[in-house]
This record gives structure tokens, C-alpha cells and sequence, in this order.
């Protein structure tokens, strides 16, 4: 299963190498999805600042419900899906590779956009061990869920309006737990027993499970 | 077709549910005392906890309905009825639950919605499943179908722990449990608390019936949908030159729309 993992991982991170569709496309949707909060907010420094990680995290959510639709849109194009199937590829081995490549695009989504917040909302960053940790088990889960319920939709023609009414329900306690803890890291209240922490490695753990136990049904179903 | 002794069941769960609802009107709004501290607004307890237990009974209900039909051992499309009908209810009763909570919390908090723990668990509750509902309408065959939406109720039951837990932590203002806090000693006392018990019950019959209702609906719709499907393929066996082996194949219509860029 891990090696199937990392093999269908290395081939859709190559898809993305070569179409290039996360830098050219959901990168800068982030951005402006930042850029248009700061509307919505109007530009006084104090609010922006305070809210800067529930923001960065809504821009992530946002971007992830288009990279999840890819990772299992591009399974479809001349039954590719089928065909790894066929070729014996386990399919929670699919489930994990689909979702580490998710998890390696949308984590260096992360890196370029906190750049992007900490020049626009310029808030004080501190406590950078616990806003790693948090971002990767935050990154995690999302990308499970996203995977997952992604391939649940999948096969249907209203698929882009149903992915995100099914994900951001089950993704809010991510967006709820990984922005508190970021601003338990930016008021320097950070320690890595930090109980939005612990909620954020649980839904990842829950949600990896989930997905190597039920992808097989869903993909054969 | 419906069998009587089915018939005769949801008969008698709509009859107990017209007369112990009609006992809960009668005990709610007049027998029972307005409350000291809360005064008439009191009344909505009769409504209120036992709507948001059908809510959560009818959950309970189509997690158990996806497990049983993703188990292949008691694999039947009945239990994927079950579990759709259950869930119908149940959004229904969220809502119900969402309304009555904001008609209570306007005069007892001073305003229409708060951001609650429950308050916002329930909100989101409804929203899952709202999704849940929105994927069975996915066009699909029964079989496929069902194995989607048995796994998406399974996941959403599994993700309200979480959801609430996540909820609780960022804020708390509901009161506590009535009659479930941890001491078990209900809070409430004498025809209060029968009132209450009754309402439980009631609405208890009323999702049962409901939900024999939807089933019914449900079941009915799956028998039409086979009729029309045996019709069309007898019609085009007996067009000229179509064998039958060429309509068997379903082909996933979808692909077809799909940007070929990779």
C-alpha cells in the first residue's frame, strides 16, 4: 500500500509539474482571495492583523476544494482511474498518494501565501514550531477530507457546486482549530500542548483512516 | 406493494402521534405553570429538547441503516432506503430544531442567534447534511449510489464529535442538559417533567411515522424506476436489428465534459 502510495503521489505531483495548473491558477486565486478580504475588512491595520489567520486559512480552504476537484479530476480523463485498477494498484494506496500530493501542493501554497499575508495584514509572527506543526496536520486533514469526499462526488455532472457544500461543513473544525492555534502562536501563548493542536492531529488521523478503509468501496461501488 | 401489516403499523404510529401530540398542546399551554424565572417562554421545553432528539435519533438511525448496507453481510437497498428516509426526517427536524431555538433565544438572550457551541454545532449539523442529501441526488445506479451516500452519512456522523468538540472549545453560553446533566437528577419537577416526557414520546411517534411515510415514498420510487427501466429495455429488444447485448452497458455520461489537458 505505501509503495502504490508513493508511486500514484510521484505521478500526480509530475502531472502537476508539467500542467503547472496549482502555481498558474489556484496560487493566485489565494491571492486575491487575501487581497478582496482586505476589501471586505476595509484596511485598518489593527482589524486585518488580528484576523490575518482566519483569513490565511479560509484562503487555503478555498484553494483546496480546486486542488482536491483536481487531484480526482484527472483520474478521469480516458478512464485512468479504471485503469489503475486494473493494474492492481491498491486502492488505499490511491487514497494516500492522491492525498500526499494534495498535502505537497497546497503545503507550498501555504509557504508562498503566509509570505503574501505577513506583507499585506502584517501581523507579528512568533512561535514558529507550533505554526509548522499546526500547518501540516491542518494541511493533512484537509487534504484527506478533500480527497475523500471529492471522490465521493465524483461521476456526477454537479460536482463542482457539490464538493464544496459537502467539504467546508466537514472542514470547519480545521479552519476553527489551525486559525487558534496560529493565534495562540502569534500572541507568544504557544506551547505544543496546545489543545487545537491535539484537534487537529486527531481529524487528520480520523480522516487518513477513513479514507485508506473506505476509498476501495468508493472507487468499486 | 405495502404490506398490511406494514400499513397497519404507520396507521397506528400516525394515530398514537395525532393524540399524544394533541396531549402535549393541551399540557403544555395550559395544565402546566409558567415558569418562575422564565415565565410563559418556559413553554417552548415541550417543544424544543424533544425535536432536537428526533434530529438526533434520525442520524443515529441512518448511520446504523449505511453501516448495515456497507456490511455486505446484510448488504439490501432497503437499508439504503431506510437510511435516506431517516435522514430526510432528520434535516427536517434540524431546522425545526434551529427555529424553535431562535424563537426561544430571542426573548430569553436578547437576540436571534448566538454563537453558541450548540447553536453552531447544530447549524453545521444541518449543513452536513444537507450535503448528504445533495450527493443522493447525484444521478447514479442504486447499488453505486448507495455505497456513496452510506459512507458520506457514516463520515458525517463520525465528524459531529469533532465539529462539537471543536465548537465547545471556541465558546459555550447554551444552558446546560436539562435532564441529562451528568448527576442525572433532572432539574425539572411534577407536571413539568411528565409534559416534557410526553413531548419526548410524541415526537417520537411523529418521526416514526414520518419515517414510514418516507420509506414508503421511497420504496415506491425505487419500484417505479425498475418498471420503467424493464419497460425501455423490452421496447428496444423488440426494435429491429438491436440485440440485447448492446444495451447492458452503462457508460458514466460525465466524462465527457472533461477538459483532456494532461
Amino acid at each position: 500500500m505505501w509503495r502504490d502510495a508513493l508511486l500514484v503521489a510521484g505521478k500526480d505531483l509530475r502531472i502537476e509539474l508539467r500542467s503547472r495548473i496549482t502555481i498558474n491558477q489556484i496560487l493566485p486565486f489565494a491571492f486575491i482571495v487575501l487581497i478582496v478580504f482586505a476589501f471586505a475588512l476595509d484596511t485598518s491595520p489593527d482589524t486585518l492583523k488580528e484576523v490575518a489567520p482566519g483569513l490565511f486559512w479560509l484562503a487555503v480552504l478555498f484553494s483546496s476544494i480546486l486542488g482536491v476537484d483536481r487531484a480526482v479530476a484527472i483520474e478521469r480523463n480516458d478512464s485512468a482511474g479504471e485503469g489503475l485498477l486494473v493494474y492492481g494498484v491498491d486502492p488505499g494506496g490511491i487514497f494516500l498518494g492522491k492525498a500526499a500530493s494534495v498535502f505537497v501542493q497546497l503545503f507550498l501554497l501555504e509557504i508562498v501565501l503566509i509570505l503574501g499575508m505577513v506583507v499585506l495584514y502584517g501581523p507579528k509572527i512568533g512561535g514558529w514550531l507550533l505554526i509548522v506543526l499546526s500547518a501540516v496536520f491542518a494541511t493533512l486533514g484537509i487534504s484527506a477530507a478533500g480527497v475523500l469526499y471529492s471522490q465521493l462526488a465524483s461521476g456526477s455532472k454537479a460536482k463542482q457546486t457539490l464538493l464544496p457544500l459537502l467539504l467546508v461543513p466537514v472542514a470547519s473544525p480545521v479552519l476553527l482549530a489551525a486559525t487558534k492555534s496560529w493565534q495562540d502562536a502569534f500572541a507568544g501563548t504557544s506551547s505544543l500542548g496546545d489543545p487545537w493542536l491535539r484537534l487537529l492531529i486527531v481529524f487528520a488521523v480520523v480522516y487518513l483512516a477513513l479514507g485508506s478503509v473506505f476509498y476501495s468501496s468508493i472507487l468499486e461501488g | 406493494m405495502e404490506s398490511k401489516r406494514y400499513k397497519r403499523v404507520r396507521r397506528a404510529a400516525g394515530i398514537a402521534s395525532l393524540l399524544s401530540v394533541a396531549v402535549t398542546v393541551i399540557l403544555g399551554l395550559w395544565v402546566t405553570p409558567p415558569d418562575v424565572v422564565q415565565g410563559q417562554l418556559v413553554r417552548l421545553i415541550y417543544v424544543h429538547p424533544p425535536v432536537a432528539w428526533v434530529a438526533y435519533l434520525a442520524y443515529g438511525v441512518t448511520s446504523i441503516a449505511s453501516i448495515l448496507y456497507l456490511w455486505k453481510r446484510t448488504r439490501n437497498l432497503r437499508w439504503d432506503l431506510l437510511a435516506v428516509s431517516s435522514a430526510e426526517v432528520g434535516v427536517i427536524f434540524t431546522g425545526l430544531t434551529l427555529i424553535t431555538g431562535s424563537i426561544w433565544g430571542r426573548p430569553a438572550w436578547g437576540v436571534w442567534w448566538t454563537w453558541d457551541a450548540r447553536l453552531t454545532t447544530t447549524a453545521l449539523l444541518f449543513v452536513l447534511y444537507l450535503g448528504y442529501l445533495a450527493l443522493r441526488r447525484v444521478p447514479a445506479d442504486s447499488h453505486q449510489r448507495a455505497v456513496r451516500s452510506a459512507i458520506a452519512g457514516l463520515i458525517a456522523f463520525i465528524d459531529v464529535p469533532i465539529v462539537h468538540q471543536s465548537v465547545v472549545w471556541w465558546r459555550t453560553l447554551h444552558q446546560g442538559a436539562t435532564v441529562l446533566n451528568p448527576s442525572l437528577s433532572p432539574k425539572i419537577h411534577g407536571e413539568m417533567a411528565t409534559t416534557l416526557l410526553i413531548g419526548f414520546i410524541s415526537f417520537t411517534f411523529v418521526y416514526i411515522w414520518m419515517l414510514m411515510q418516507r420509506y414508503q415514498i421511497a420504496d415506491l420510487e425505487q419500484r417505479v424506476l425498475d418498471v420503467e427501466l424493464e419497460q425501455l429495455i423490452k421496447e428496444r429488444r423488440n426494435e429491429p436489428g438491436v440485440g440485447s447485448s448492446q444495451i447492458e452497458s452503462t457508460e458514466d455520461v460525465d466524462n465527457a465534459d472533461q477538459p483532456s489537458k494532461v
